[in-house]
């Protein structure tokens, strides 16, 4: 099965790709081929059909449109397993590796023994597992089990389980986003020698430097399309960022403006030293003077969603010191964090944001129980009251306050997590994606929110990695690996804050460069 | 911790790398309990003389058998990461039933409908058994309900069934057939006992040396990787509990051999006792963890303890609070002897 001897063409073409979901089109005309022994880059931006293009090219959705043919043949009929796992193979984000079982039995799961009555030989299987960890070069306990495998050393373990199938063509989508630097080079090694072996690679990923350092050619996709295939050598950074990102028109302007705003002068309302949080990012500092709005940018694994998470008190960071209007806020206790003046809208409004079956009114007192009532009780009417406050101010769209607040559409729901966190008017707003699923014109009018906040003379801090939410703010760090890479004032391009946020640091003080834009 | 998206990426950031050649103590949790019943049965050696007989050891064996099948079928339920609390309700319901199609319909205190010859009866309250575990798992894996709350609403209705066919009293004139194999001897040994070590050790066996056995654990541990693997997930684990309804049934048969006849409440508030056993035994509630032979030692010592406590004299009416106590000790030792968290 092995044999990469005669070549046939691509081992894997695509071509004229669609597939549509209800009314959302995932992929349109897309193509993609894979020469043998090439190490094939796909990168775009989220939605841009990348995982849809997996998903096709692994045989577990069907394209509407298009062909799909592997060393020059055509694919396989859809459910045959064996025929698709045996020309291509793939390394999901998602381990499927199953930790109570050790390394041998991962490796050969469903297929420990040749017939299904057959007991098992644990001893040949081990040796077997032996044999197939070491033709990839894999160094890891065929006897030990899954979960005290580094991270790294479980995604070596999948990759020569999809490898052992018999493709010579491998799918790894996103495979550095759990790893750290050194499983990162590891890793990379790896897949070197891999190609040497004459193995193909698929390699999609968020960190252009990445595909840089491995891979010979790249694709672009966005908005569901194939942009541009071209050999990396031939694509410096800032045109593949520009392929990435296009040229897209903006829309009409929004309602608000950061440029023509008051600068308000007085002490700095949140003060952030040497902040350093194991995983996650390390040695972070910050000022945000009262009327300003900070964004903080970064990819899934740059660590700004948890360092917004530390300041509101949900991780205990291992150094550094958090201070709100002056006085040192005790890191780590949400009670603290909320009682030092800090408002919170955390990432996902479903998990952390809401409680779904309750009311409009209980969501957006969630944060002040103990000032709607004496004693500790909670008065219906004060709740009331103060809902009916927030339900105006920030525009709501709702029958009541007694509404369940399920009932909702994404942006108003997203509202109300808003007007939880500024219930206790806050000094220091701190919001995580807070335009995260919601439509356009409720992006806005959250967006404004934020900078109304900031501009009635309160700091905010917008942590995301959408380009949208970031236009808002004042300045943005640009934050990779857990550190921050970059700084730019307002009036950024977006090539510029997409090259530093996917690694490639760009300007680090860009203040001098963009002070015309005051 | 707190419930946040980071602890996910630190816990995997924090795996230590090299684990080879490293004492692996959760690999002994099925084991735990081997200490405690060595311990117990020093325990009972000292406390009476009576302890350390084989007329008693065979007693103690013979009252285990049947909680130990329900504990054998909600070992493997629970490896492949489901539930089934209606065992207990199946115990009693599939002997009740197969002796009313088989009990002539006139001239006894219990009327049948007489519909098959007697010597059905153990085939029947087999297949009524499979009938149940293979409606539970169509209203789970077809329906898609909560495994949980269907195998409850289980429990209930089929202890109600069998109140109602058996008009809420005890059957006592069974066919001998239906009670040779749990009243009988074999080699001095009671036949219960001999055909449970045997079924124990075939599905023991069958867990560690079968790819359908060893499906069950990855099914356990993470449905979509087995999937992935080529596993028809959803396939196994009805086989899965279609066997587990069988065994609850074959159960029935050799309790009903033992006592002689059906009680009403035969089973009734057993599947506490189940769950304890089959937990302390080291078997995961959350899936894909343990062993026939851990769940096994979890029955044996429920029933020591409770058998030594007798011998001790301590007054039966303590039994339910010895029993909830060492449930609770059991779950402890167990927690710290294999160092995970079980929740």
């Amino acid at each position: 099965m092995a044999d990469p001897s005669p070549v046939r063409g691509p081992v894997v073409e695509a071509d004229g790709i669609s597939k549509r979901f209800g009314a959302t089109v995932a992929l349109s005309d897309a193509r993609i081929s894979v020469a043998p022994g090439e190490s094939h880059a796909l990168v775009g931006r989220n939605g841009a059909g990348k995982s849809t293009l997996v998903s096709i090219l692994t045989g577990l959705q069907n394209p509407d449109t298009g062909t799909l043919r592997f060393n020059g043949q055509p694919a396989p009929a859809p459910g045959d397993t064996d025929a698709w796992r045996s020309r291509v193979a793939c390394v999901y984000q998602r381990s499927t590796i199953i930790p109570a079982l050790t390394v041998a039995e991962n490796l050969f799961l469903d297929r420990q023994s040749t017939g299904s009555l057959r007991p098992i030989s644990w001893k040949q299987l081990r040796s077997r597992a032996g044999e197939l960890l070491a033709e990839y070069g894999v160094d890891v306990d065929p006897g030990a089990r899954a979960e005290h495998l580094s991270v790294e050393q479980r995604q070596f373990v999948e990759i020569a389980r999809a490898l052992s199938f018999g493709a010579r063509f491998i799918i790894l989508d996103e495979p550095t986003a759990k790893l750290d630097a050194r499983g990162i080079e590891k890793l990379f090694d790896k897949l070197r020698s891999l190609q040497q072996q004459g193995v193909a690679f698929l390699f999609i990923s968020h960190h252009l430097q990445e595909v840089y350092d491995l891979c010979t050619t790249v694709t672009v996709y966005r908005d569901a399309r194939h942009i541009v295939t071209a050999p990396v050598a031939e694509l410096d950074q800032q045109a593949l960022v520009e392929a990435m990102t296009g040229d897209r028109a903006r829309g009409s302007e929004p309602a608000w403006s950061v440029t023509g705003r008051t600068l308000h002068d007085g002490a700095p309302l949140l003060e952030v030293s040497g902040l350093s949080l194991d995983g996650a990012y390390q040695d972070f500092s910050l000022t945000a003077r009262p009327g300003e709005v900070v964004g903080l940018a970064g990819a899934a694994a740059s660590g700004n969603v948890q360092l917004g998470e530390t300041l509101a008190g949900l991780h205990r960071p291992r150094a550094g010191t958090v201070t709100v209007a002056g006085r040192p806020v005790r890191t780590g206790r949400v009670p603290a964090a909320l009682a030092a003046g800090i408002g919170f809208v955390p990432e996902d409004r479903h998990i952390q944001g809401l409680v779904p079956q309750r009311s409009v009114a209980e969501n957006a007192t969630l944060t002040v129980t103990d000032q709607l009532g004496p004693f500790g009780t909670v008065m219906p009417s004060r709740t009331r009251a103060f809902a009916e406050r927030m339900i105006s101010g920030l525009d709501i769209k709702t029958p009541g306050p007694s509404t369940p607040v399920s009932a909702l559409s994404g942006g108003n729901q997203q509202k109300v997590v808003i007007a939880r966190a500024l219930a206790t008017e806050p000094h220091v707003l701190v919001a995580i994606r807070p335009t995260n699923g919601v439509d356009i014109k409720s992006k806005e009018s959250l967006l404004g929110t934020v900078r109304e906040v900031a501009d009635a003379g309160k700091s905010a801090l917008i942590v995301s990695d959408e380009l949208d939410d970031l236009r808002v703010c004042d300045r943005v760090l640009a934050m990779f690996h857990g550190r921050v890479v970059a700084e730019f004032e307002h009036g950024w391009s977006d090539e510029q804050l997409v090259a530093a946020m996917e690694g490639m640091a760009g300007p680090t003080d860009t203040k001098e460069d963009n002070d015309s834009h005051h | 911790m707190t419930p946040t998206t980071e602890v996910r990426a630190n816990s995997a950031a924090a795996v230590p790398a090299p684990a080879r050649r490293r004492i692996d103590l959760a690999r002994y949790r099925d084991l735990s309990l081997v200490p405690v019943l060595l311990v117990l049965g020093v325990i009972g050696f000292a406390v009476s003389p009576a302890f350390l007989t084989s007329d008693n050891l065979l007693g103690v064996g013979q009252q285990a058998t049947e909680l130990s099948l329900l504990v054998l079928a909600e070992a493997l339920i629970l490896i492949a990461g489901r539930m089934d609390l209606s065992l207990e309700s199946t115990i009693g319901v599939a002997p009740v039933i197969a002796v009313w199609l088989v009990l002539p319909d006139h001239g006894a205190r219990f009327n049948g409908l007489g519909l098959f010859p007697s010597w059905t009866a153990i085939p029947l309250c087999l297949a009524v058994g499979a009938l149940i575990g293979a409606i539970n798992g169509f209203l789970i894996l077809k329906l898609r309900l909560n495994g949980f709350i269907v195998t409850l609403g289980a429990l209930t209705l089929l202890r109600g069934l069998q109140v109602a066919i058996s008009q809420g009293q005890s059957i006592v004139n069974l066919p001998g057939s239906f009670t040779y194999l749990g009243s009988t001897s074999w080699l001095g040994v009671p036949a219960a006992i001999w055909i449970c070590a045997l079924l124990f050790l075939a599905g023991g066996s069958a867990l560690a040396w079968l790819r359908h056995g060893r499906a069950l654990y990855a099914i356990g541990g993470n449905a979509e990787a087995a999937r992935a693997a080529g596993i028809r997930v959803d396939r196994v684990t009805w086989a899965v509990l279609i066997l587990g309804s069988l065994l609850a049934a074959f159960a029935g048969v050799l309790y009903t051999g033992h006592y002689g006849s059906i009680s009403a409440d035969q089973g009734n508030g057993w599947i506490f006792q189940v769950f304890a056993a089959t937990v302390i035994g080291g078997v995961s509630l959350n899936g894909g963890r343990g062993t026939l032979f851990g769940a096994l030692t979890g029955v044996l010592t429920l029933q020591l303890v409770v058998n030594v406590m007798t011998l001790a004299g301590v007054p039966p009416l303590w039994n339910q609070f010895l029993n909830g106590a060492i449930i609770i000790v059991a779950l402890i030792i167990s927690r710290f002897a294999s160092g995970e968290q079980q929740e």
